[in-house]
């Protein structure tokens, strides 16, 4: 065992998936704060829904697919001189959160729109004719109805985020995926590849895990 | 009472208005249980709807209670609809809330209610449609009569004047719809609640309502007391539906009249005079010989009625007319 994996630095590997069970929290809430109201946005303007609004509709829609369409390598370095203007740097786990952000949320809002869209019609009729507002239906119906694929769109999010987060450590962002190129690509040291592979593998199953769960727990049906 | 004056509905697909109610006129009074009765797409889904404006008028007012609702500011549709309430085809219940939560959801969105008080009422309403058992049951662990009668308790809870029914029984079973119905018609005598309710089923109709409109293709073509409308239909749509809730094949019985001899009478009893033993009593007087083609005797809400067809042959034709005349019977000449 001690030829095997001679090259492993434990410390080390415990640091990079701090680092990145950082990286992907941080992200994934803001990818939550920042998506979830754009995809109840996107759901409302949408077609014949609460609030048609043919033009918001396009517009936010092809913001989000122009984020989503760009491959997320490409994403990682345009974003460079935001992050640097946001943050101050753009290397480091602080320097991955934004671009993960900006790849994440047009990718859950995307989700919570379809979730939402499965809602059936009838119950949101049924709250209108109670005298509900657009806010009460929103609030009191809609999430709680869709709460299940919402939060099933959270884990896929969160499981996308983890692969992000690994790529990021191609410009420097730190975690396990910096760990796996900066030792297991550049210096072939193929054990610290197979360790940091093992424990993204480990980290998206338990997410996949959690995430199932918690649909499970909060699905009515 | 619920006043639609020259109220219409069209639809804009491609740039074309396609109408879904032609002009119409409708009065449905305080208390009555009314029932629209038409196929698919006839456009009495849209109606129901116009009364707490899910779908608003392209054309005419609709007046309840003496006031014109079309042209309300949001603040006050929203206080409208809370006193109508709305039951559907499918129940619509939030699959995420208890039993309980959804019968307190339309007084919680209402704000007004206190805690205390939306407890109380929810209980009030468990124990009407019998499901106090159930309180804390989530929808999908019901039967489709128990989500109904949950959609009938949240639909009161904000104690409405007017309940619209959306095809409430269409996908019940025979035995449920008939205790969804009574319990429909229990809930109209004791609260005096106006029910408007559309179905594609005329037996619903005679077992609850009071009057009835028939709608063919966006259209009212026949309105009036359902004992009226079922045993004295005029409108070709509407003969359809009554032959169809009585199992008759509208071919099959032209033939079966062909067949038979003599003058051919269609008597219809109502009340009382269901009960009376008159074709034995007529055709000794007259001398007429009868035989009977085809007959029922059932109810129409709470009024026995009977209709039977017979072919009269010999004696006093004029006489036995006469008679069933003055027994209060009314008679239809066939043939």
């Amino acid at each position: 065992m001690e030829g095997l994996l001679s090259n492993v630095d434990w410390a080390e590997i415990g640091f990079a998936s701090w680092d990145t069970l950082v990286m992907v929290g941080l992200s994934l809430a803001f990818s939550v704060l920042i998506g979830l109201p754009i995809g109840v946005l996107l759901f409302l303007t949408g077609k014949r829904q609460l609030l048609e609004q043919p033009v918001a509709y396009a517009v936010l829609s092809f913001v989000v697919n122009v984020l989503r369409s760009v491959p997320f390598i490409i994403l990682l370095i345009v974003m460079i001189p935001f992050t640097v203007m946001l943050i101050g740097t753009s290397l480091g786990v602080a320097g991955a959160i934004p671009p993960l952000v900006a790849g994440g949320a047009p990718f859950f809002a995307r989700l919570v729109e379809t979730s939402l869209r499965e809602v059936d019609r009838g119950i949101i009729e049924a709250t209108q004719a109670m005298g509900a507002t657009v806010r009460q239906i929103i609030f009191g119906a809609l999430l709680p109805e869709a709460l299940p694929g919402i939060i099933a769109g959270i884990t896929v999010t969160a499981i996308t985020l983890v692969s992000y987060a690994a790529m990021s450590g191609v410009i420097g962002g730190g975690g396990l995926g910096d760990l796996a190129i900066r030792f297991g690509y550049q210096r072939f040291q193929t054990d610290v590849m197979v360790i940091t592979v093992a424990l993204l593998v480990i980290f998206v199953q338990v997410l996949q895990m959690v995430g199932d769960r918690l649909v499970l727990y909060f699905s009515r049906k | 009472m619920i006043v639609f004056d020259q109220v219409q509905k069209s639809y804009q697909v491609g740039g074309r208005a396609i109408p879904a109610l032609h002009p119409t006129d409708m009065t449905i009074e305080t208390g009555e249980v009314f029932g629209i009765v038409g196929h698919s797409g006839a456009g009495k889904s849209t109606l129901v709807r116009l009364i707490n404006l899910l779908e608003p008028p392209t054309g005419g007012r609709i007046l309840i209670d003496g006031e014109d609702v079309v042209g309300y500011n949001p603040a006050q549709l929203r206080a409208f609809r809370r006193k109508v309430g709305m039951i559907f085809q499918h129940f619509n219940l939030l699959s995420s809330k208890t039993v309980a939560d959804n019968i307190a959801f339309p007084m919680k969105l209402a704000g007004i209610y206190s805690k205390a008080e939306i407890r109380d009422r929810v209980d009030e309403l468990l124990a009407r449609v019998s499901l106090t058992d159930h309180a804390n049951k989530y929808p999908s662990q019901l039967s489709g009569g128990q989500k109904q009668r949950v959609g009938i308790a949240r639909a009161l809870a904000c104690r409405p004047t007017i309940l619209l029914c959306d095809e409430a029984t269409s996908a019940l079973d025979p035995q449920t719809t008939q205790s969804v119905l009574k319990l429909l018609a229990d809930i109209n005598r004791e609260l005096g609640l106006t029910i408007v309710l559309i179905t594609h089923e005329m037996d619903v109709v005679r077992r609850v309502c009071d009057r009835v409109a028939v709608m063919d293709a966006g259209e009212v073509v026949e309105m009036g007391p359902v004992s009226d409308v079922f045993l004295h239909p005029k409108h070709p749509t509407t003969r359809d539906f009554v032959f169809e809730s009585e199992n008759i094949d509208g071919q099959e019985l032209q033939e079966d009249l062909q067949k038979a001899n003599g003058r051919i009478l269609r008597l219809t009893f109502k009340g009382e005079s269901t009960y009376q033993p008159l074709l034995g009593s007529v055709a000794r007087q007259s001398g007429v010989d009868f035989s009977i083609l085809s007959g029922r005797i059932d109810h129409i809400k709470d009024t026995p009625y009977g209709q039977l067809t017979l072919s009269l042959v010999g004696g006093d034709l004029d006489l036995a007319m006469q008679a069933f005349d003055a027994a209060d019977v009314h008679v239809e000449v066939v043939r």
